[in-house]
């Protein structure tokens, strides 16, 4: 099993360490701006359930950050590998199964996106704020990584070209990015809109996050869901990967 | 030895592979020699687990084909058309990674990369990227990674299209190298020259069937000997005669300034896959 893994993590590792620096930049430069922007700029001096506006911010656009690391990081050597430089078939072919295939791209864009995440953490050090994590603040990020890695997977499994990819992106992560808890308090929502909301996976993340950032709780309901979301994930890109192996 | 019984795959109503019964000994030589369109790729596929087939089963040394099974996997190795390279990786990387996949030990991979990177003469390319590398470079990189495993089989689709003669020559050397060794070898091409001098047998496909099996010698020696090429009324007529008197006596009797050769094997393929019917698919 670990064997089968092994060489779908090395093969994204090389993809990271021949283009760290893109990788690294273009990850920091969006969360930078919503720190600027929306923290410093709109948000500065107000405050949000008790805490100021960038402590409320900031656990929600790690939240983000991880996501659109994981995910975008898969997505884009999965579409890329499948149609144009036909990577994939050299897994397809090797004695590997399925499963470990998609087990070893879920871990590696959690990774991608835990290393985001951090890095924004980084970054909002300079910035003067840091973030009370502790332990499971880390797990939560790789769960989350494992999640839209996966979300990201069968992306790539189901479109025919880049532009899919990109379409796929706007319709479903860029949503995400902006409407779940990231960047204002949901509690402030009107309730149906609200309830909606927490449909989306990255509802419960940033709620977490921002949770133990502030010393609060959260509720082991926000972690099953999150939990469900990646087991469904997971299934659904095992099960677009065999259709496209069949 | 690979068999085929009634191997059928179909995309929606086509049948790009209608009904294969292949038997290809171990230690021999195979190519699938047809025109574009004519299954080849689908039957490659087919043979080497990445497609399913709509029918039949394929055996390999008796053992009938899973398409999951890593066992039957670990004894193929493929070559795609297509290049299918990490283009961010190196040589060196490419082959490592093909190691790791099939579960080499450290020791056996480092001496496969060391003997393959030789094999392929690829010394001065080693550290370079792959995005970087000529096309025959690319070529006999995808070669020597598919046998880095030491398969038994090998298919190779196309190895040398789009390749210049020199190079495609090299290319031959290196399957030949390999052939020596012993591996089983099933390529599809459409240069004639290429299914004869590297193949013991050939194939010859056309719409999904095999229309004609034999040696290059075989299909020679049921072929008759001389060709006269009479180009008349914008178009080539091709006659076909046993001797060079019959078919001097031919030309005698013609008006034209028609030519006559030896035939060779473009001769054999054309009569057998061309399903236009040879007159008209020769027009000049
Ligand atoms: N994935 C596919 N979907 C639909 N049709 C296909 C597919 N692959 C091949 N075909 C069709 O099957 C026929 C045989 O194709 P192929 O095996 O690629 O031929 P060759 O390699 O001899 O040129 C062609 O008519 C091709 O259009
Ligand atoms: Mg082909």
């Amino acid at each position: 099993m670990i064997r089968e893994i092994w060489p779908v993590l090395w093969d994204e590792w090389i993809v990271f360490k021949r283009s760290w620096f893109q990788i690294t930049t273009s990850a920091i430069i969006g969360p930078i701006l919503y720190i600027v922007a929306f923290g410093l700029g709109l948000g500065g001096g107000s405050s949000l359930q008790g805490v100021t506006y960038v402590k409320f911010l900031i656990p929600g656009i790690v939240a983000l950050t991880t996501m659109n690391a994981s995910y975008k990081a898969i997505s884009t050597s999965l579409a890329t590998g499948r149609i144009y430089n036909k990577t994939f078939e050299q897994f397809l072919i090797a004695p590997i199964s399925m499963f470990s295939y998609c087990t070893g791209k879920a871990i590696a864009g959690s990774l991608r996106g835990f290393y985001a995440g951090m890095m924004v953490m980084g970054v909002a050090i300079l910035f003067g704020v840091r973030l009370h994590v502790t332990p499971d603040f880390f797990l939560i990020m790789l769960l989350s990584g494992l999640t839209f890695a996966c979300l990201g997977m069968f992306g790539a499994m189901v479109v025919k070209s880049h532009a899919d990819m990109n379409r796929f992106g706007t319709f479903v992560m860029l949503p995400m990015t902006f409407l779940c808890g990231t960047f204002f308090s949901l509690d402030q929502l009107p309730f149906v809109l609200k309830e909606i909301i927490y449909l989306f996976p990255l509802t419960h993340i940033s709620t977490m996050l921002r949770a133990i950032a502030t010393y609060e709780a959260y509720t082991v309901g926000n972690l099953l869901t999150v939990g469900a979301y990646f087991i469904a994930f997971f299934l659904l890109a095992l099960y677009r990967c065999y259709k496209v192996a069949a | 030895m690979i068999k085929t019984e009634n191997l059928i795959r179909q995309f929606g109503k086509q049948k790009a592979v209608d009904g294969l019964n292949l038997h290809i000994p171990p230690g021999s030589a195979y190519a699938l020699l047809g025109p574009n369109g004519a299954g080849k790729t689908t039957t490659l596929r087919l043979l080497s687990t990445l497609l399913a087939p709509t029918e039949g089963e394929i055996y390999v040394d008796g053992e009938k084909m899973q398409r999951a099974s890593k066992a039957m996997k670990s004894r193929l190795g493929m070559v795609s058309q297509h290049f299918s390279l990490q283009r961010d990786m190196t040589p060196r990387e490419v082959l490592k990674l093909h190691g790791y996949l099939h579960g080499m030990s450290r020791r056996d991979r480092k001496e496969q990369i060391e003997r393959l990177i030789r094999f392929a003469g690829m010394e001065a390319e080693q550290k370079k990227l792959v995005s970087e590398l000529s096309g025959g470079n690319k070529r006999k990189l995808m070669i020597v990674r598919a046998v880095m495993h030491r398969p038994d089989i090998l298919f190779l689709d196309e190895p040398t299209v789009g390749l210049d003669a020199s190079i495609r020559r090299s290319i031959w050397d290196l399957l030949k190298k390999l052939r020596y060794a012993g591996m089983t070898i099933v390529l599809t091409t459409h240069y004639i020259e290429e299914a004869r001098v590297l193949c013991d047998r050939i194939g010859m496909m056309s719409q999904g069937k095999i229309v004609a099996e034999d040696t290059p010698e075989g299909f020679m020696s049921t072929l008759p000997a001389y060709v006269v090429e009479d180009y008349r009324d914008e178009r080539t007529d091709y006659s076909y005669f046993p001797d060079r008197d019959s078919a001097a006596n031919y030309i005698a009797g013609q008006n034209t300034t028609a030519t006559v050769r030896r035939s060779n094997l473009e001769d054999a393929y054309i009569l057998h896959t061309d399903t236009k019917g040879s007159k008209e698919r020769l027009r000049a």
